[in-house]
Order: C-alpha cells, then structure tokens, then sequence
C-alpha cells in the first residue's frame, strides 16, 4: 500500500511564537522542527507498512526550504522518499490554498492512503485533513485513536463531545490521527544517516502546474487585520523545581486558604 | 444573510450551536439556522425560540449518521442556492470537518477559534486568540462567502421566543460523500465519577507516564477531598475513564483549584478548565503552554514534587 504522510515545519517549542507586525504572518525566522503532533501520522504510516510487509511511506509538505531539515527526521524515523513544495508564492497560503497546494501533490502521488497529524502545532487547526479530503474527492475520518486496516476498508474509532464513534471508510481515503494513536519510535542513528540518501524533492508552483493567483496570499481567502494584545491577567508565579517545590505550592495553597 | 449550522444529538439542537445563533442574531440582519438530518423537521421549528428567523432543513437519510461529508454537500447547495454568504459555526468535532470541507469546496475563507466577532457595516471581523492565546488577532475575510467557527462555550443561547420559517432544503450527495459509514455512534455516557461539581480538581495527562501512576493524582486529589480529572490523550489512550476527560470534547469544569499535572496545556484542553479559580501547573518542560495560563508554574518532575505535596497537604490539613 501506498501512504502519503502530510508533515508540516512548525517554530521549535523552544521558541517564542510571535507574528510579525509587518508581514502578519507567523514570524519563522527562528529554530523549527518537525510539527510533534505529526510524528504519530508518521508512526501509524509506518506501522502499516511494517504490518503489512510492503508498501511504500511518502512525506508530503509545504513550507520553506529548511523544511528539510524536518522531512529528513521522519525519513531517519523509517519513511521512504519526501516532496516539498516550497515557493515564494505559497507564502502566506490559509487554508483554502494550503489544501489547494497539498491536493495537487497527492492527486499526482495517488496513494491509497493519506495521513494527517492532530493539528498544526502552530495553527491549532485540526481542519486540514477534511479540506484536502474534499479536494481530492476521498472519505475522510478525522481524530482518530485507533486504526485497523483490512480488505481495503479503514476503521477508525475516534472521540467526539459525546463519546466514541467506529467509522468505516473504503481505501483510497484520508485520516487525521490523535495524538495518542501510538508512541511515535526515536530515528535510530542508522536511520539518522540513512535519511540524507533518502530521494527528496522539492517542487515550485510551476512543477504543480498550479496558477499563481490561486496560491499564497493572492489566493487565501482569510486575513490578518490587526494584532493586539490579549487581556491582561493576574500576577503570575513561575518557580524552577529546587527540592522545595512541594513545599512552595503548600505555602501557596495556604495563603490563598485552600489547604 | 447569515446562517448558523444547528448541530444536534439525540433530539437536542447543542447548546454551543445556539450560542452562536444568539450572537449571529445580536449583529443586526436576519438571521437563519441550518439543520441536516434525518427526522428534524420539529427540531427545525424549535430554533425560532432562538432567535433564527428563518429554518433551513434538510430532511434525508443520507445526513443520518453526524458524519461530515454529505453535510458539505447540503451546506454548498444551500449557498449556491439561497441569498447566505456567511456560515457560522461551534466548534465540534463534526463542525470543524464540516466547515474545512466546505471551505475547500467553496473556495471560502474559514477562520476558526473564535472568540468574538463584529460587523462593521456588513464587513464581519472575528477576533482570534492565537499562539497560546499570546496575541489576538483581528481577522477578516476576502472572499464571497464567510465561515467561521467559534471556541466552545464562547456564547451562551438566549430564549427570545420568536417562530422562525421553515424552509426544506432537497441537497444532492456527491459520490464520496456518502462512502464513510458510521458503525458505532456515542452516546452520551453517564457512568462515571461527576467531576462537574468539584471544588478542587487535579488532573492528569501523558506525562503521568504510565496508567498506574494517576495512583499519585488519586492520593493527592484524596487528600484535598477533590476529584481526579484528565486530558483526551490519556483518556484516548485508555489510561483513564472519558468521563473524567476536560476539555473541548469532555466536561467544562470550573473549581475553585484546578492542579494540572503532566499536562501540555493544549488549548482544546485550556477551554474546558479556563473558569477554574486558581490553576497550579507541574510540568517538566518550561515552554509548556500550561505556563502561559497558571497562577503558578512549577517546572519540575511531578514523580518527585506530587508525592511530597500529598504528604504536606495530610500533615498540614
Ligand atoms: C478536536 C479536538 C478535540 C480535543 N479535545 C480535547 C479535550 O477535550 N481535552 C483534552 O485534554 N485534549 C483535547 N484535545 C487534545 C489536545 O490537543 C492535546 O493533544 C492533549 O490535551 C494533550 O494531552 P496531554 O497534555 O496529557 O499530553 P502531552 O501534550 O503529551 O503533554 C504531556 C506533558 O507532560 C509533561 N511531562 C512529561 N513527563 C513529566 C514529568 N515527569 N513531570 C512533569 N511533567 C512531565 C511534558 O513536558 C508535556 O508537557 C483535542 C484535540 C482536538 C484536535
Ligand atoms: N504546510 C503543511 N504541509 C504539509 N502538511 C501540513 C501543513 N500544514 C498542516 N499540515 C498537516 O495538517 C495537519 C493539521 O494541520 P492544521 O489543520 O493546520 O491544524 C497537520 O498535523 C499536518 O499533518
């Protein structure tokens, strides 16, 4: 079986997330990683193939070119091959020309299966998976927890607000996990230099055959009108663990007469 | 026209949803409701009591099951069909897979997490926490149909009384849409401790470890005579019953001390804690969202500082 595994570049959780004033995007100069939420979309990709004994695992994203460095992680993780479109024109895409971007490269790789993360860890959006589903006219089951594969049909068993629905769709079709599907594997260090040799492609607008004014910021349909910042709140207190820790929050508790 | 899809669950048109409809109907035009399903003509009607003035309804088997791609279908036929350019939505886990998919067939801009929106002479601007609610942003829409989606529990409904029209919807399924089919469908579950009513709540998440240790979360909630609570991964993972789960899709809970051990701080998590009085964190890593909303941060390893605080907390009650 062939998996597509949509993977996305987000700021490193040790950056400071902030957006630029000028550009109102999300600032991206700074250290980024491979989005944590999309390492169980690469785990379950590779499960099923190791399950099934053949088979073959495709990284799919958009973003700039050190997106790389992320696409290489999942490679050293077990992946076979990575695509990236990185464009100047794709810059500032929302989610209609993101899904727009992503689609026109499954539509070309054709897998039987597409694979989402949870959500952006950058976006919180958990919407990509259903627009690309659209796109590509394919079933789509969405937050799932677990996931059987078997005579080209997909169950998947996932959360709503009222408790847990099995839903069951034929292959080809699209999944967006949960993020306790599974417990993602380390890259080992052969993998880790393994994944430089691994193919990567990078693809522009044109190579898609996809129009510029459909893409990017020209083609998004939402927009950032202004930053501000968020209600002020309390006096907060953040402490460093030295052995006295247990000992503080008990103070707390007790000054705030809830002990 | 606005219009706001009317989720419901077993013969309850959602609370959340009617939220919305009470502030779509506050900015000044009609406003209409939106319900699919099968057997919802009744539903339908009870909507004017909330202040939609008109009903869209489609009635087919096909919208069943509250699976999300025939939904898409009907939602676009409604707006190439009807005079709406702007579709509301309370976030759930149908709606968001709702709305994308729509956006997607549409081309139509979706802005999601909402937490309020105005209209400026028709010009609707939403304002959106983002970056673990580090900056909000004003956001707005290009396009010629509007969605947007709300954060759980943003609007609360408000019973105005009227009557609405109802107007039947005939939507044609496209040949995807229909190819998922829902086996098992939830149900609201009763069973299970109530953690709605507690004064004092300490949850759990992944970084518990391990299943058996919420022994530590249970003897530390024992001794504050409060109750155990935790977050869908765990509850995904099958370490702790769903009926403790807090958050976007478990129990809106609002204490007076909420102690969050071993939690990111997820904001699908933060929605359904957010009205605790005072919020104590644990969490090893010092970039974990939780900080940015707890009275008191504490990073360091809950193996070693909830033990201890149990034992404090005994010796000094
Ligand atoms: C549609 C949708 C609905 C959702 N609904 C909900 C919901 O209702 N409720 C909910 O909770 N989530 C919900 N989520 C999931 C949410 O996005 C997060 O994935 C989830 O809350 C993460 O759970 P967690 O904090 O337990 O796990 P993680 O995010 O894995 O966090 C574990 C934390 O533990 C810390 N840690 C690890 N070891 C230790 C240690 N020894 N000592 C101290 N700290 C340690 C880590 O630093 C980490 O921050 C939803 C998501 C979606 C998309
Ligand atoms: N730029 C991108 N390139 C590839 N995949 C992406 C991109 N953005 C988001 N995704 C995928 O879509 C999922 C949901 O993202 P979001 O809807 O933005 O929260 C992520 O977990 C990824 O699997």
């Amino acid at each position: 079986m062939k998996i597509a595994v949509c993977v996305k570049h987000v700021p490193d959780a040790t950056v400071t997330k902030r957006i630029d004033p000028g550009t109102k995007r999300l600032d991206r100069s700074g250290e980024g990683a491979l989005n944590p939420f999309d390492t169980q979309a690469v785990e379950e990709a590779l499960r099923i193939k190791e399950r099934d004994g053949d088979g073959e695992v495709v990284l799919v994203s958009m973003g700039p070119e050190r997106a790389l460095d992320s696409l290489r992680k999942a490679l050293a993780m077990g992946a076979d091959r990575a695509i990236l479109v990185s464009d100047e024109q794709v810059a500032g895409s929302d989610l209609v020309a993101t899904s727009r971007v992503l689609a026109a490269v499954l539509e070309r790789e054709g897998a039987d299966l597409v694979v989402f993360g949870q959500q952006g860890g950058d976006s919180d959006g958990a919407v990509l998976g259903a627009a690309v589903a659209d796109r590509l006219r394919r079933p789509i089951i969405s937050q799932v927890a677990e996931l059987e594969i078997a005579g080209g049909k997909l169950k998947g068993k996932r959360q709503t607000e009222f408790g847990y629905d099995v839903i069951e769709a034929p292959l080809p079709a699209v999944v967006a996990v949960s993020d306790a599907i599974n417990e993602p594997r380390y890259p080992s260090l052969k993998g880790i230099m393994g994944a430089k040799k691994k193919p990567q492609e990078t693809l522009s607008v044109g190579d898609l055959g996809l129009e510029a004014g459909n893409l990017g910021e020209a083609g998004s349909r939402t927009s950032v009108l202004a930053l501000n910042d968020p209600p002020a709140r309390g006096d907060a207190l953040k402490i460093e663990d030295d052995g006295s820790a247990a000992e503080k929050i008990a103070d707390f508790l007790a000054e705030r007469k809830l002990l | 026209m606005i219009a706001v899809f009317l989720e419901h669950h077993e013969g309850e048109l959602q609370k959340g949803a009617l939220g919305v409809l009470a502030k779509a109907a506050q900015l000044g035009d009609e406003v209409a409701g939106v319900v699919l399903g099968s057997g919802v003509k009744d539903l339908a009607a009870r909507a004017g009591r909330f202040g939609a003035a008109k009903v869209f309804v489609a009635d087919d088997p096909a919208l069943e099951a509250p699976l999300p791609q025939p939904r898409v279908d009907a939602l676009a036929q409604l707006v190439h069909e009807q005079d709406v350019d702007t579709i509301l939505f309370a976030v759930s886990v149908l709606s968001a897979d709702v709305a994308a998919g729509l956006a997607a067939r549409l081309d139509a801009g979706l802005n999601w997490d909402l937490v309020d929106l105005a209209s400026d002479n028709g010009n609707l601007v939403g304002k959106r926490p983002a970056l673990e609610d580090t900056v909000y942003v004003d956001v707005g829409w290009t396009g010629e149909t509007r969605l947007a989606m709300f954060r759980p529990g943003t609007f609360d409904p408000v019973e105005t009384g009227g009557e609405a029209e109802v107007i039947d919807l005939s939507p044609q399924f496209v040949d995807f849409s229909t190819q998922a089919t829902m086996l098992e469908q939830a149900h609201a579950e009763s069973e299970g401790p109530s953690i709605e009513d507690a004064d004092v709540i300490v949850a759990g998440g992944r970084g518990l470890g391990s299943p058996e240790n919420f022994s530590l979360v249970e003897a530390l909630a024992k001794a504050l005579g409060g109750a155990v609570a935790a977050t869908r991964a765990v509850v995904d993972a099958g370490w702790y019953p769903y009926a403790t789960q807090v958050g976007q899709t478990g129990k809106t809970v609002s204490p007076k001390l909420y102690i969050a051990c071993g939690i990111s701080g997820a904001i699908q998590h933060k929605v359904g804690m957010q009205g605790s009085g005072v919020v104590i964190a644990i969490n090893k890593d010092p970039n974990a969202p939780i900080f940015e909303y707890a009275d008191l941060g504490v990073v360091g390893d809950l193996n070693e500082i909830v033990p201890k605080l149990t034992q404090l907390v005994e010796q000094r009650k």
